[in-house]
This record gives structure tokens, sequence and C-alpha cells, in this order.
């Protein structure tokens, strides 16, 4: 199972606990992660990648096991710890005010 | 006995404020989808418990909530407002051309005759229609399509679409309002729209009397009386007595002529409210004195209410979706401010009262009058 850590906004959005667990086909990317997301709780597309290019959307932010994915290409394999459920994918709005 | 049921888009959330007649005593529920920033709720004319709620964030994108028991439950519907065609480009503040960029909706306006029909005013601007609820949105493009576009840009608060009336004595005419390119209207049911910006004057435009390029904070119509519109500009109060060929400007004795929101008293065509703003500069009220100034002669001739309002030290705004009337009588008026009250008054504003006072800041008010 692939643990994701949802942020505020994403929960009150799509009625999640804070972390939800998926099961991902492998290989398990970053992509194929938010596509099994999306597809528990479809309120969410749209609101993690622009729903017409694919693209992240810029003020969100994605981290695991202390490192920055952000800018890493979608179909980037997630840590091992993170396919093996010690980790979770960290979804996380950038600290930009409000 | 009548209910009245205030509809409160704030930076935090919807509020819903609910009255019996006599406008009293207000029960406050909420936030709805705290932490979200609510642009607009509104209520279908053709079934008070139809509501749409544009929820929105710079983090997470655009979301229209729906609810069908009034307010007491809501449904994401939608998120998708795709342009048609190519997106073309507009003028950026630097004058330069930027893409057109979906962004969020202001603006929901639902049909008056049918709950599955709504409207959505959009940044960047254009026009949005959705028949089945609120689900799937398709744009009218003819607006976007005017060619007067790439002149358009965007006021402070963006390239927003925010006023869309539609016209209760021909459904094949409706008015648009765009900051900063001015008012439109359509007369063949949404394909073509015609610059109806004669007579209004900026400053801020190479020509102060071009076709487009001005913005317009607010326009308001009766129900009554169509032909007759109100403006609110950057700049000057104005009023068109032909469904806005002509504007001539009516801001007579206001203390400043700057400001957002206009409406026109539910009974009362003639009857018209504002909130004077010191300037663009100095979005708060002249003096530190909040205060609503109406006219009984549809323009020109103001007198100042502000009897329940902070006349000293008072330093909000109030947005140009935040004014709203009841449709009892007498009529009540409502505006809600970037300080996070809610004033209400059962008089016709005569007498003023918070009905709430530590709300974040309020985005826009509206109001249902229910049976």
């Amino acid at each position: 199972m692939i643990r994701v850590v949802l942020p505020y906004h994403l929960r009150l959005l799509a009625k999640t606990p804070e972390e939800v667990a998926l099961e991902v086909a492998p290989p398990v990317t970053i992509a194929s992660t938010l596509d099994a997301l999306e597809a528990a709780w479809p309120p969410l597309r749209g609101a993690i990648r622009n729903p017409q290019s694919g693209a992240r959307r810029p003020l969100v932010r994605f981290y695991a096991c202390r490192r920055d994915l952000s800018a890493e290409p979608l179909e980037t394999i997630l840590p091992d710890s993170v396919l093996k459920g010690e980790e979770p994918l960290l979804i996380v709005g950038a600290i930009a005010g409000g | 006995m009548s209910r009245v049921r205030i509809l409160a888009g704030t930076r935090k959330g919807a509020f819903i404020l609910t009255s019996d007649g006599a406008r009293r005593q207000w029960e406050i529920r909420g936030p709805l989808f705290g932490g979200w920033e609510i642009y607009h709720v509104k209520g279908s004319p053709a079934n008070a418990d139809r509501m749409y709620a544009s929820q929105t964030s710079s983090w997470f994108g655009q979301v229209v909530q729906r609810s069908d028991d009034g307010g007491a439950t809501w449904e994401a519907v939608s998120k998708d407002f795709v342009y048609e065609g190519e997106a073309g480009t507009h003028q950026f503040y630097d004058g330069s051309q930027r893409p057109w960029e979906f962004k969020r909706v202001w603006h929901l306006e639902p049909s008056p005759t049918n709950p599955d029909t709504v409207y959505a005013g959009v940044e960047d601007a254009a026009l949005f229609r959705s028949t089945d609820g609120g689900k799937t949105w398709s744009e009218l493009a003819g607006l976007r399509h005017h060619g007067s576009g790439p002149s358009w840009m965007p006021g402070a608060g963006g390239l927003c679409l925010h006023t869309i009336l539609l016209d209760p004595s021909n459904e094949s005419r409706a008015f648009i309002a765009i900051s900063a390119a001015g008012a439109f209207r359509t007369d063949d049911g949404f394909a073509t729209w015609k610059a109806i910006n004669r007579g209004l004057r900026s400053e801020y435009i190479p020509d102060p009397d071009a076709e487009t390029g001005h913005c317009v904070h607010r326009i308001a119509q009766h129900p009554a009386r169509p032909d007759v519109l109100f403006m609110q500009k950057h700049w000057d109060v104005m009023r068109s007595d032909d469904a806005g060929d002509h504007w001539c400007e009516v801001s007579g004795n206001l203390p400043s002529d700057f400001g957002f929101v206009i409406d026109i008293h539910a009974h009362e065509p003639d009857t018209v409210y504002v909130v004077p703003i010191q300037s663009d500069s100095e979005h708060y009220p002249p003096g530190g004195q909040l205060r609503v100034w109406r006219s009984r002669s549809g323009g020109n001739e103001w007198e100042p209410l502000s009897d329940g309002l902070p006349q000293r030290n008072c330093y909000v705004n109030v947005l140009r979706e935040a004014m709203a009337v009841d449709s009892l009588d007498p009529c009540g008026i409502y505006f809600g401010t970037t300080g996070g009250q809610i004033y209400a008054s059962a008089d016709e504003g005569d007498h003023w009262t918070a009905v709430a006072s530590h709300l974040p800041p309020v985005l826009s008010v509206e109001v249902q009058t229910l049976p």
C-alpha cells in the first residue's frame, strides 16, 4: 500500500482522513499514485494537477523521505521507503501566505 | 411569515445567516468550506433550496459546489472551465500580451426559471453556462471573440467578469461587466456582444473615451425597468436609460465617487445605494466614517445613511459583490466588509445593525427572501 498524506484543504474537499492508503500497480510513480488517489476520491481531480495539462499546480509540493520531489518528472518512481509503506508521500500546499 | 437568508462568501469560507421577516434576530451557520476562498454563493430564483457556490484557492484551484437543500449539504459538482478554441491573449498590467488563463469563478448567476441552468463569470474574463446543475460548463465564446479582447487588461483584482444581469423582460438580452474592459450587452441570446461604454470616461487609459478598457466595478438593474442601469465605475457613478447605449454621470453630491457596490431598492426603481470609498489608492470610507449613500431620485442627489454604522476610525472596504437587497416591505439592505462585518437594515437603509461582526473578510453577499 502507498501511503499519502494530504493537506487540510484537500482533506476537507474530498472528506478524507489526513493519511490515506492506496493500491497502486507498478511501476509506482508520482503520476500513477496521483491517478489512484483521484480515482479513489474524484473531488481531488484537478486540485493537485492542472486538469487540462496534467502538470503539478505551482503551489503544490511533493515531499517524501525528507526529499523534495516537486520538480521531478511525474513519471519518477517513488523512493523505496514509500513503496514499502514505511514512509508516506506528502502532498503539501506551498507556504505562500494565506 | 417570510424568512430571509443571507449567503456570505468570505476569504475563509461561506456563512449562511437566517432570520424571520422581522430581521432582528439572526442565526449564523458556518464556516462552510472553512479555509477556502468563497467568492460567491447564490440561490436559484426558481428553487430557493438550490444554491451554487464558487470555492477557490490559489493552491488547489476551482470547485463549484451545489446544494439542493438550502445549504444544509453540499456536493462538489465540477471544476472544469475550458476556453473554447484558441485561448488568445489579453493585455497585462505592463501592456504586454498574456495568454488567457482560467483562474477562478467570481460570479454565479442562476437562471430565473430553470434551477439547472447557471451562468459563471470567470477570471480571466469569460462567460460560461451550465445546463446540468453545474456539472459541466461551456464557454459562451461570442463575448471573448468580440474583437476587443486583446485590449482588455486586469484591474487590481484580476481580469474578472463579475457582473451578469439576465434581462427579465427579454431572454435574448443579457449584460455583463469586466474589470477592466467595460460593459457588454448581447441581444441575440449570447451569440454576439456589443460594448456599451459610450459616456464612460477613464483617465487611466490612453484614450479616456475609448470603446473598451474601462474598469466597471458593478452594474445594477431593477426588474421592473430593465432598460435603466446604474453603474459604479472605478471612479464615477453612472446611469443609462437605454440599456447601456449611453451613460451619464450621476455622482452628484457624493463625497467620493469611487466605490465598488451599487444596488437598487426592491420596490423603488429610482432608489439607489452606494458605499463611497476614499480613492482607488485608499480603499476605506472617507474620513473613517462608514456610510451608505442613498439616492431616491435615480442619482445626482444623495443622502448619507449612518445610523448604526461606525463613524470613527473605520477603514474597511466593501467589495463589489458584497451588497444585496431583500424583497420584503420595507425593503432590507445588506452589505459586508473586508473587516468581517455584515450590516443589515430592515428599513431601507435608515437604521443599520451588525448582524455578524467578526467573520473573515467578506467577498460577497446575496440575499434570499423565502416564503
